[in-house]
């Protein structure tokens, strides 16, 4: 087909789009069919599927029927391998039943997937394809999860854009009734899941003609009952199993066509044309490229292109994967091929070839030549894609043009440069398809100032209201704090296939003025394009505020520029930060995508329709932003020269390490896809604090300390989330040459008596949380509303105070020994874990913070992917630091489901390699000495005193072993530093602890190992997006609660301490700082397992995050959340092992309750569920503290014997 | 027989005892018990349009902040369907509580603008109440403010509202017009219903210990009666307007002396919360006990009979009345 063609087909498309067009993304449009084909959904939320959950959820909350007129049920289980198993069951009983999933989610599910293909069970499982973790985590797209799956005997189908995912989903549901082979429906993760676009909408009488009732009758007929009752799922022996698993073959052998029979009559039913592999491109094509999924739009656009420059070239989209026909696959293929190139979206190290290679080889090497094809093709295979990397038409173009050279590389790798080992390809970057009447924008802003709410809401604008397509793709930050997003729009008159980012833009609209001196935001604009800057510097002034270099490149592409000062209308109108409806306004007034006025009346009427249901006063704030705008959108003119003396500044200081300059900087830049192989680390191995080397500036307000007012009592600095407030205790001969603006004042306790004290505040690396000022005690006795630290803008003090910090961080450390175990002085220990990338206020950090102040230098974590492993393992930069010894936290993620076992296993190499250690010790004794050997051995390590007499003695260990040569020395001195005790600590979240990793946890806490577990309870997922866990309480909302919490908190503390041998505390910093770090050091002092359970507030609970330790206190004033600390130790004394830390329950329930939005919500959306729900937690919450309260006061010991308890 | 009914506002009553607005009323029990113990109507808790405004702003930033910033988490929230964000859960209340007692109802309004005044008023009305009081407090802080203004507001604010509804119309002032004489009469010229004397405000305290201004409701004390005893009996007989009145009312001797006074019905609210619902009770039985000792057969003979028109000693509620207690004092 000529590449002409196809472009009509594609403005055809449009034409004959009959039924509902809507604008959504891959993840909505497959649980759009899901939901509508099924009567069970179970599932557990895993980036990037857990939107198809929450959707599905919501629309059986809202009572949304099946096109059967029943409402499906939406469960979420403990773990995908629960979900699966759940699903297993339903499958079974004959229910119509499907889930979502991803990645490791996958992984999980793949015993239940072999048992239910082997059961021949039709179901559908749709997945957003994520890479699985291997030397790093990664949240983003590629096959890797999906081909690991490809051994259980499900079929594979792939979609490649937002309408086939809709489309597949039903062929699927369609074809796996009928073939009673299990479906997989796959698409990318991210790329193709959080894509927008704008498709058609399969109707309701679609879905029913496409599936055959009979079929789902013989799946009913099929399932397990008592009354028919059959044995489903024996045990077989090495005499028939074998026999029964060949069983399966003739249905294996029918899929295919069956898949082809259904798409074939979907195309009747719907009018579009599928085929188990598609071709697109010349007939007498000489090469051709076979791809799977979103990437074959990009080699799409390719071949268009390169069959018009008369290129002999085609793409071949590969539908069905699993069964692989051959026939079919080799039908597809032009007999005038010579060279095919598979690529693959996934690496198999160690294979002879990736998966999709490997079967387009042996398609060639079984039935080549029997097709037809007189000479066998060349075929070379590549890896592109993987995490999300782009992969666009030039990099297809690349592979065409590889695929020219008489001795094409093989093996390859596209869309990196692989200066290691060679692989990559070359390609031209610059080579584009972008189609010159397609629209194409960027849009820069802040995660918190409404860029991309604005950006969707524009593209469903367009859309749905315009006959043009739109496309939307956005890139959000790797950090949570002051987050960056990146929006990519696309605007056409026909079918968008463009599935990589928007490089060539004829719009740039930077919503951020700050921006312009961190990212190169005009690097994406065409010539003449038009830049739209929200600055706060009006059109007259703004030119002289440009950095040079924006200067320079304005000229050179004779951008149109236009500003507005979006916050100063916001803040008149009363949208506070929220810009995006007065940004939303000036894309439409001056991009043309539609005419003006059009576009103003489009934007009413949204504003009406998104925020109608929150109340006219919303909806009129909105339409007053859209008026502003207009009168303050100014164009400016500009001179043909740079006149601006401001500087880009370098995005890490020259002081910085190779490292850091060479990769955490690029990466920080924008620019870590120019990042060659050879300067990643090959083993996932990262340097510790590298996050003081990123200079964020996102505190609009700092703290300032005011020294005269300040008690020293350091609760500022324990409650800081970001470590970006310290205080240090030194001589005053330090003093010498400190800055000018540098404030000290006297020591205040006792034991420092004649020592100096200064509060420090590290102004570019604070978030401006408030925290601190929140909870310092101290006022000002002049004027009450100012404290001992208060808020005032940053940017004046940003020069002088960065002088201050970097004299600060230069003041000598206190003495460990000196320090009494008190917040006030302890607060002086170094934070070995600072400006990470949590959210601004955050309320579990702190507890991190803490933990590493305490035992830092001697901890090694084990941290459950969540929250604390992004902000403590997300690129670019690490918040782990080492102190000036290089002694730090060693850290390190395994999964999400097994942190308490991998963080037992570190307990025992280390148990096991100090022991080995005495042993060694022992045998060496003579040559070292029976002092320093009895000391070593016999050492208590019990306070601070103790850890700093063992370091001497190891140290002396090791000078002494340089000195005696033998096998026996050099095996001590490798493990010489276990002697030392080692703070195996086990961190993670509820949704780790309570749910998905809970029988693990379950075990290690039943060991007996000494390994201290800290649960950052937020009672919520928060890492991906708040649904539901079993630490969520009764009545909060959350996703998968939306009417309320029905059920209570599940007490894991009162679980654990009915082993009556684990240390279990229960602490709620913002309630009682003392408690909390009393709690630390005695679970860590525990020689067992020890367990704290840690109120985190958190952004998902809808708070002021300002007042976030207001809230932990109210909660446990309010009796929800009592402190205590149950040690082990103290029965073994003849004590009550239990001691109530916090007081009976002093204010009502909902008074800590309605101050956070997770339960002041359901009394707007179901007031009477919400006052029942209350009356329930009530009674809860008392009878709880009656519990605690009987037994915290039991008697234990002689008196209990004699009671015979 | 003893005759306690009187009229208020037009509306008969079976006895001068109104509940007013109180968090006591938020329950449909306690409205039930109130009616059981012998209230003759009640008051709603007031229906606050700032209040409204403020949730649905925190609604609304609480939904949307921290969301579109992280790939994985780019909403903390589901989204329902629909919030009641409006008054609809108060006007619910209302026609729950028109449901379960038979005595009148009253609406109690605090608006915020000018559209929000007469839009809730209506659909209060509409909810089923049988009159409606509209409870305008400004706290007039900014110097450049003046009385003139405060008291344009408050007759617009009541203009409006008569225009759109026709229940009757209660007005519960505040006691610190300049003119309160003058200001009743613009009211009921306005056209007010009727005239509840007086509002009280929150009246914040300091925490000496924390260095914190904390507000709070103190609960009236009897001596708070004094003050709407003295306007009650200046303006009856000046105003068309029923007069109620509130504050400090806490025993059958209170209520006798508003209702002489000239007061249509008088509220109670502090004595409820500190005493118990149970108190409506005794109050009516010692009235009664009291006017058969006294031999009144019903209050409509007492009401106004110790007002400045009609009392023996008029001055006695004039300036004077201070000047002379202290010379007698002396």
């Amino acid at each position: 087909m000529r590449a002409s063609e196809t472009r009509l087909q594609d403005e055809e498309v449009r034409r004959t789009m009959r039924r509902k067009r809507v604008t959504i993304d891959g993840n909505e449009a497959a649980a759009y069919v899901a939901h509508k084909t099924n009567e069970v959904i179970a599932i557990y939320p895993i980036t990037p599927s857990s939107p198809m959950g929450e959707l599905s959820d919501a629309w059986s909350s809202g009572g949304r029927p099946n096109i059967w007129g029943t409402i499906p049920h939406v469960v979420e289980m403990q773990s995908e391998g629960g979900a699966s198993g759940a699903v297993h069951g339903a499958l079974q009983t004959g229910a119509l039943t499907t889930t979502f999933t991803s990645s490791q989610g996958l992984l999980l599910m793949i015993p239940n997937m072999f048992k239910i293909a082997g059961e021949l069970t039709p179901t559908v499982f749709h997945i957003a394809a994520r890479t699985v973790a291997t030397h790093a985590l990664s949240i983003f797209g590629d096959h890797s999860d999906v081909m690991a799956a490809r051994t259980t005997g499900f079929a594979f189908l792939a979609s490649a854009s937002i309408q086939e995912v809709m489309d597949f989903a039903l062929i699927a549901q369609a074809a796996s009734l009928e073939a009673r082979v299990p479906f997989l429906h796959f698409f990318d993760g991210f790329r193709m899941s959080h894509e927008t676009s704008k498709i058609e909408q399969l109707s309701d009488e679609d879905m029913l003609a496409m599936l055959d009732e009979e079929l789902i009758m013989s799946h009913r007929a099929r399932a397990l009952s008592p009354d028919h009752p059959v044995l489903r799922g024996s045990a077989q022996n090495p005499d028939v199993f074998f026999q029964a698993r060949e069983t399966v073959n003739p249905y294996y052998a029918a899929c295919a066509d069956i898949v082809q029979k259904v798409m074939d009559k979907f195309a009747r039913v719907v009018g579009r044309e599928y085929k188990l592999f598609d071709y697109f491109g010349a007939p007498d094509a000489e090469r051709v490229i076979a791809i799977m999924t979103s990437g074959g739009e990009a080699v799409h656009e390719a071949v268009n292109d390169l069959v018009d420059r008369g290129e002999k070239v085609g793409v071949v989209k590969v539908r069905l994967y699993r069964p692989f026909s051959t026939h079919h696959f080799l039908s597809a293929i032009p007999k005038s091929v010579r060279v095919i190139a598979a690529l693959d979206r996934t690496k198999e190290p160690g294979s002879a070839g990736e998966p999709l290679y490997m079967d387009v080889v042996n398609a060639f090497v079984e039935g080549g030549a029997e097709a037809g094809f007189k000479t066998a093709p060349r075929i070379i295979g590549g890896r592109y894609g993987l995490s999300s990397k782009e992969f666009t038409s030039a990099m297809a173009k690349g592979v065409f043009d590889e695929m020219k050279k008489e001795s094409p590389k093989n093996h390859f790798t596209i869309g990196i440069e692989d200066d290691a080992t060679g692989t990559s390809l070359d390609y031209d970057p610059d080579y584009s398809t972008e189609a010159d009447d397609v629209i194409r924008s960027v849009f820069y802003g802040l995660g918190s100032d409404g860029t991309v709410s604005a950006n969707k809401n524009s593209i469903k604008i367009i859309g749905e209201g315009t006959d043009n397509f739109a496309q939307g793709y956005f890139v959000y930050d790797s950090r949570k704090a002051g987050s960056v997003t990146i929006s990519h729009l696309r605007f056409g008159p026909r079918l968008i296939r463009s599935t990589y980012l928007v490089s060539k833009a004829n719009f740039v609209g930077c919503h951020q003025f700050v921006f312009l001196e961190k990212y190169d935001v005009l690097e994406p604009l065409v010539e003449g394009g038009t830049f739209l800057l929200n600055s706060p510097h009006g059109p007259d002034e703004v030119w002289d505020r440009l950095p040079r270099q924006v200067q320079e490149q304005m000229i050179e592409k004779k951008v149109r520029f236009f500003v507005i000062d979006a916050y100063k209308i916001a803040r008149e109108t009363g949208m506070g930060v929220i810009i995006n409806t007065i940004m939303q306004t000036c894309f439409f007034a001056i991009s043309g995508v539609l005419p003006k006025d059009e576009a103003i009346a489009a934007i009413k009427d949204s504003i009406l329709k998104t925020y109608g249901g929150k109340g006219e006063d919303i909806v009129n704030m909105n339409f007053n932003s859209v008026d502003r705008a207009l009168e303050n959108l100014h164009e400016v003119p500009y001179p043909d020269k740079a006149t601006s003396k401001i500087e880009i500044p370098p995005t890490v200081p020259e002081e910085a390490p190779d490292f850091v300059r060479e990769v955490t900087a690029r990466i920080i830049a924008g620019k870590g896809d120019d990042i060659p192989v050879s300067k990643m680390p090959i083993d996932g191995t990262f340097p510790l604090g590298t996050t003081k080397w990123e200079k964020r500036n996102i505190a609009l307000e700092i703290p300032v300390w005011d020294e005269k007012v300040c008690i020293q009592c350091g609760k500022c600095s324990m409650v800081c989330p970001h470590g970006t407030i310290r205080f240090k205790v030194y001589d005053s001969k330090c003093l010498d040459g400190a800055p000018a603006t540098f404030k000290s004042t006297d020591a205040r306790d006792k034991e420092w008596k004649g020592l100096k004290y200064t509060l420090q505040v590290a102004p570019e690396d604070c978030t401006g949380c408030g925290l601190c000022v929140d909870v310092c005690p101290a006022k000002n006795k002049a004027e009450t509303r100012l404290k001992a630290i208060n808020m005032q803008p940053q940017a004046q003090l940003r020069e002088p105070e960065s002088e201050n910090w970097e004299f600060f961080l230069e003041l000598p450390e206190m003495d460990r020994n000196n320090v009494k175990m008190n917040v006030r002085q302890s607060q002086v220990f170094e934070p070995l874990f600072e400006f990470s990338g949590a959210c601004a206020g955050c309320g579990e950090t702190p507890y991190v913070k803490l933990l590493t102040q305490l035992f830092g230098d001697r901890a090694i974590i084990a941290n459950a992917t969540g929250c604390s492993s992004i902000y403590g393992g997300n690129l670019p930069a690490t918040p782990y630091a080492a102190n000036k010894e290089g002694r730090g936290p060693a850290w390190s993620n395994s999964l999400f489901e097994d942190n308490a076992e991998f963080g037992f296993g570190f307990r025992l190499a280390i148990d096991k390699h100090a022991e080995f250690a005495t042993e060694l010790a022992k045998k060496l004794k003579s040559e070292l000495g029976s002092e320093l050997v009895d000391g070593l051995v016999n050492a208590e390590q019990k306070d601070e005193a103790g850890i700093y007499e063992q370091r001497q003695r190891v140290a002396k260990l090791k000078e002494k072993l340089k000195t005696i040569d033998s096998r026996e020395a050099r095996q001590l001195e490798s493990v010489a530093d276990m002697l030392l005790k080692k703070s195996v600590w086990v961190l993670g979240g509820d949704g780790w602890a309570f749910d998905i990793g809970f029988g693990g946890l379950d075990h290690v806490l039943a060991s007996g190992r000494n390994v201290n577990v800290l649960v950052l309870d937020t009672g919520v997922y928060s890492n991906t997006g708040g649904q539901m866990s079993k630490a969520t309480p009764r009545a909060a909302v959350a996703k998968f609660a939306a009417g309320g919490k029905p059920t209570p908190r599940k007490d894991l503390g009162m679980i654990a301490m009915t082993y009556g041998s684990v240390y279990v505390a229960q602490v709620a910093m913002g309630a009682k700082d003392e408690h909390t770090l009393k709690a630390f050091l005695e679970a860590e002092a525990y020689d067992g397992p020890s367990l704290i359970i840690a109120y985190s507030h958190c952004i998902a609970h809808g708070i002021n995050m300002t007042m976030g330790m207001h809230n932990q206190k109210a909660a446990v004033q309010s009796g929800a959340w009592p402190l205590y600390r149950y040690n082990p130790d103290l029965a073994a004394e003849g004590k009550n092992p239990l001691v109530l830390d916090s007081a009976a329950p002093k204010i009502p329930l909902e008074e800590y309750m309605y101050r956070e939005n997770r339960f002041k919500m359901l009394t707007k959306s179901n007031p009477r569920e919400a006052k029942r729900l209350l009356k329930i937690a009530k009674q809860e919450v008392m009878a709880r503290w009656k519990l605690y309260e009987h037994m915290a006061s039991m008697t234990y010991g002689s008196d209990s014997d004699q009671d015979g308890g | 027989m003893m005759d306690l009914s009187t009229t208020y506002m037009g509306i008969e009553l079976r006895n001068p005892l109104v509940h007013s607005a109180s968090p006591l009323a938020e329950d449909l029990d306690n409205i039930r018990r109130m009616e059981d113990e012998g209230v003759a109507a009640i008051v709603m808790h007031s229906l606050f349009e700032e209040q409204l405004r403020q949730e649905t702003r925190e609604l609304y930033y609480h939904l949307t902040h921290g969301t579109e910033s992280y790939a994985e988490s780019l909403s903390y929230f589901p989204e329902p369907e629909a919030y009641s964000l409006g008054p609809e859960e108060y006007l619910e209340h209302i026609q729950a509580a028109k449901s379960v007692v038979s005595i009148p109802i009253i609406g109690s309004l605090n608006g915020h603008s000018a559209g929000g005044w007469t839009d809730y008023a209506k659909r209060i009305e509409q909810a089923g109440a049988d009159a409606l009081e509209l409870n305008i407090y400004f706290l007039p802080t900014h110097p450049g403010v003046t009385g003139a203004e405060i008291e344009d507001t408050h007759l617009e604010i009541l203009k409006s509202v008569k225009t759109s509804v026709s229940i009757p119309v209660a007005v519960k002032v505040s006691p610190f017009f300049s003119a309160m004489a003058n200001m009743a009469k613009k009211m009921d010229d306005a056209g007010a219903d009727g005239l509840v004397l007086f509002n009280r405000f929150y009246q914040p305290d300091i925490d000496l210990e924390n260095l914190e201004v904390i507000p709070n409701v103190l609960l009236s004390t009897p001596q708070a009666m004094r003050l709407p005893l003295r306007w009650i009996a200046i303006l009856y007989g000046h105003v068309k307007a029923s007069l109620a009145a509130t504050s400090g009312i806490h025993t059958a001797q209170d209520v006798l002396k508003m209702l002489m006074a000239g007061a249509s019905v008088t509220m109670l609210c502090s004595v409820l919360l500190m005493s118990g619902i149970g108190t409506i009770k005794t109050v009516l039985e010692d009235m009664r006990v009291w006017m058969e000792k006294n031999e009144y057969d019903s209050i409509h003979l007492m009401q106004g009979s110790m007002s400045h028109r009609r009392c023996e000693n008029p001055s006695a509620f004039e300036r004077a009345n201070y000047m002379r207690a202290l010379t007698q004092y002396r």
